[in-house]
């Protein structure tokens, strides 16, 4: 048994922890919440310098060709560092799309510049306030343009490319569903900020009026694909949940270490002990999960959807749990602007609602086991 | 990362099973716990099986081989328990005297005692039990108060034991007593092995809310152990049970325990809600089986993560200590869930009407009990706090104060 990351990918992780730390500290996180940036331009060069934009890409569409063990270490320090950079949209969901469903050609088209960072994806799936799903889907694909209102898309302003969610079908099944890839940055597309619950990462609203798409994936293979591509994300994703949810956990056990209320630190309190140990249980049910997802993410598994929802569901929960008491272990202090707790909170929420929503993952988890039993 | 035996332990594995294959009592040990044989059957079982492991070297596979053991690795301890855990076979009755008192006796007797002692428990010929829980020292286990005095080359020994597995049954026990009440507490205790059948010892079993009575109270009554019975320093007593103790925590488990969240999703697939669907279709079954099939999953995953840290010959990490902390609450959860699929029925424990032959119904009412052995669920959050994430020890009022003169102490 070798449950565990090897060692390369191990030195993989502890640089991306020291750039991160370096180059992406909670001063950049802060900075993006309090301006109209975007994102953390300089951080985002620097990472497309040391090569993560092209982590699972071919070297012959001019990536790096590793594979998504090595990812998943990237995406656990991203997690940590809270980096407002459009990592997830770019590389775990476009990038994911076109491997998973690109012509030749369109690999050829976008992946060089993807690698490069010269073009930065995205994917619009949703369209209003509830779960997407074939049957409220609204924006169509018809004589090769895109008409429709996709809200909220991770990355939208920041964006040059979105793999966009259609209707090419009347009916309301899974096969009326097809993807297109749209230039956002062409005519026939208007973009505009959502103001979120984090706004240290872009969220936007992208209107459609007849913008030229092309067809990625046969017609009617769209929401196969997009689940799919929902489940890659959803491993990687995890391990930023989990990055997330340590750093909440060291930073609640700095804080009662040396807090001090009844003369003595507040770490010596069996209600925060206790607390602290819930946190550290969960991460780590997180984590075991998660590696497990790496693991069928890399070798294509079919476990591969089951271990991806299970992941899915385990880090959500750790994240969540770890953000919102670690600020009621800074009591007071932690519902400060000034204090950094909020800044995991708000990316909590985010990371936890940006792929659907905790009960729909629990929900897909179990026809995953019934369909396991069924077999 | 991959799933796989290196080749060194694959070979073992198949060495474990084509060993396992032909020896392992498959009939026998199938009725020992399905059907309840009753406690001597089943101790008869075990024993004999006992007697085979360990002339294959089997029963102890990390002791060295002067012990009785095999020299062998925690992995390949890992992989005979996975491969023994298929066969359902006796277990239980060795556990406590092989997996805490035999090491402590490594430790601390002298190699005549060893000679004497280890090799007939190894083989299943003795029993031992562990006699420290009081009824007045549970999580406080340094609390305890049965007396030890010096009379010439003896020790008499005075007071009560509780939550003693096996000791009607044993034959060999440890004990930790309280030899002077007038230093703290830690400092007043001293450690005895005895021999059970001693003149002055009653053993009482104790009923459980569960019907069942697995633990007994153990009472001392003027009971003479010689001082050449002695492990440690007099007043060492605590340093001692401590060795005991990390003993206890060193067990990693082979998995395989009797009902999982398998089971649970099977049953929510065969039960029939009133909307005529199975169980499994409602959203709020759904979404409660979610959460524990990837806490399973999570113990499991960590479980390997463990087995991959002794596969590599490393000190597995912290992670390991979550699994008790963990499973005996959520055992107690999903349980009561099944139950409550059941609707009224959940009540009935008959075992020809219930499903699983009432064993979600028996689980849970052995549950309470899960949480509270070996550590309750409020010491290992502890452990966490204080040995994982290095979180301060809580104030100890007790510590420089005389035993004898502690507020509750008559």
């Amino acid at each position: 048994m070798n449950f565990d990351f090897s060692d390369d990918q191990k030195l993989l992780k502890d640089q991306a922890q020291r750039f991160l730390n370096d180059k992406s500290s909670l001063k950049v996180v802060r900075r993006i919440l309090d301006t109209d940036e975007t994102h953390a331009s300089e951080v985002w060069k620097g990472i497309v310098e040391l090569g993560w934009t092209g982590t699972t890409i071919p070297e012959a569409y001019g990536g790096i060709g590793l594979g998504h063990l090595e990812l998943c270490m990237i995406a656990e320090e991203l997690g940590r560092s809270l980096a407002p950079v459009p990592f997830s949209s770019s590389v775990y969901l476009a990038t994911e799309a076109l491997l998973l469903a690109g012509s030749e050609a369109q690999k050829q088209k976008y992946m060089p510049p993807l690698a490069a960072g010269e073009m930065i994806g995205t994917l619009a799936l949703s369209e209003s306030t509830q779960a997407a799903t074939p049957r409220t889907m609204k924006v169509s694909f018809d004589g090769g343009k895109v008409k429709g209102v996709k809200m909220p898309v991770p990355d939208g302003d920041v964006a040059n490319f979105a793999v966009v969610a259609v209707k090419t079908g009347s009916g309301t099944d899974e096969k009326s569903v097809s993807l297109a890839i749209v230039d956002l940055t062409g005519p026939g597309v208007t973009r505009a900020p959502l103001r979120t619950l984090d706004p240290t990462r872009n969220l936007s609203n992208v209107t459609f009026d007849n913008a030229p798409g092309e067809l990625l994936g046969a017609q009617g293979g769209g929401w196969a694909i997009v689940q799919k591509v929902l489940d890659h994300a959803a491993v990687l994703v995890a391990f930023e949940q989990v990055g997330g949810a340590d750093a909440c956990l060291n930073m609640a056990k700095e804080y009662a270490l040396n807090r001090y209320a009844f003369g003595r630190p507040i770490a010596s309190f069996q209600a925060i002990k206790h607390k602290l140990a819930d946190m550290y249980i969960k991460n780590e049910l997180a984590r075991s999960n998660s590696y497990y997802g790496a693991w069928a993410l890399s070798t294509g598994a079919p476990d591969l959807a089951a271990a991806a929802a299970g992941c899915r569901v385990a880090a959500t929960e750790a994240f969540n749990f770890a953000a919102k008491e670690n600020i009621q272990t800074h009591g007071g202090m932690g519902f400060t602007w000034e204090f950094d707790c909020h800044l995991y909170y708000r990316r909590a929420k985010w990371l936890s609602l940006s792929l659907g929503s905790h009960l729909s993952w629990k929900d897909k988890l179990v026809s995953e086991l019934e369909k396991r039993n069924a077999a | 990362m991959d799933f796989d035996d290196t080749p060194e332990e694959a070979a073992f594995r198949q060495q474990v099973q084509a060993w396992l294959q032909a020896n392992a009592p498959q009939e026998s040990a199938q009725s020992v716990f399905r059907a309840g044989m009753d406690e001597a059957a089943a101790l008869k079982t075990a024993r004999a099986w006992q007697a085979e492991k360990a002339a294959a070297g089997y029963a102890k596979i990390t002791w060295p081989k002067e012990f009785g053991g095999m020299g062998g690795t925690s992995i390949q301890n890992v992989i005979y328990s996975q491969e023994e855990a298929k066969y359902n076979l006796p277990s239980g009755f060795f556990d406590i005297g092989l997996g805490m008192c035999i090491p402590t006796m490594m430790a601390y007797a002298t190699p005549q005692q060893l000679a004497r002692y280890v090799k007939p428990a190894l083989h299943g010929e003795e029993i031992w039990c562990q006699l420290f829980s009081e009824p007045a020292a549970g999580s406080d286990v340094a609390g305890i108060r049965t007396r030890a005095e010096r009379d010439g080359d003896d020790w008499i020994i005075n007071g009560q034991k509780i939550w003693t597995s096996g000791a009607h049954y044993c034959d060999f026990g440890i004990l930790v007593t309280r030899s002077d009440p007038t230093v703290p507490k830690h400092k007043g205790l001293t450690f005895f092995f005895l021999d059970m059948k001693s003149p002055g010892i009653e053993i009482r079993p104790i009923k459980q809310i569960s019907g069942g009575a697995n633990f007994n109270e153990v009472f001392f009554t003027n009971v003479r152990i010689p001082d050449t019975q002695r492990l440690g320093a007099i007043g060492d007593g605590w340093k001692v049970s401590l060795t005991t103790l990390m003993n206890e925590r060193m067990a990693i488990g082979g998995g395989g325990s009797a009902l999982g969240t398998d089971d649970l999703i099977d049953l929510a697939r065969k039960i029939t809600f009133p909307d005529g669907q199975p169980a499994i279709k409602n959203s709020a079954v759904r979404e409660r089986l979610a959460d524990w099939y990837v806490q399973g999953q999570g113990l499991k995953f960590t479980r390997f993560r463990t087995i991959t840290a002794l596969s590599k010959g490393q000190t597995p990490g912290p992670e390991n200590s979550i699994g008790k902390a963990v499973s005996a609450s959520r055992g107690q959860e999903y349980t009561a869930f099944a139950m409550e699929m059941m609707d009224m029925a959940g009540i009935v424990t008959d075992m020809d009407l219930a499903p699983y032959k009432a064993a979600f119904q028996a689980a849970w009412m052995m549950a309470p009990g899960m949480r509270i052995a070996g550590g309750t669920d409020e010491i290992l959050k502890n452990i966490i706090a204080e040995r994982v994430l290095g979180l301060p020890g809580d104030i100890r009022v007790d510590k420089d104060v005389p035993y004898n003169q502690l507020p509750g102490v008559k």
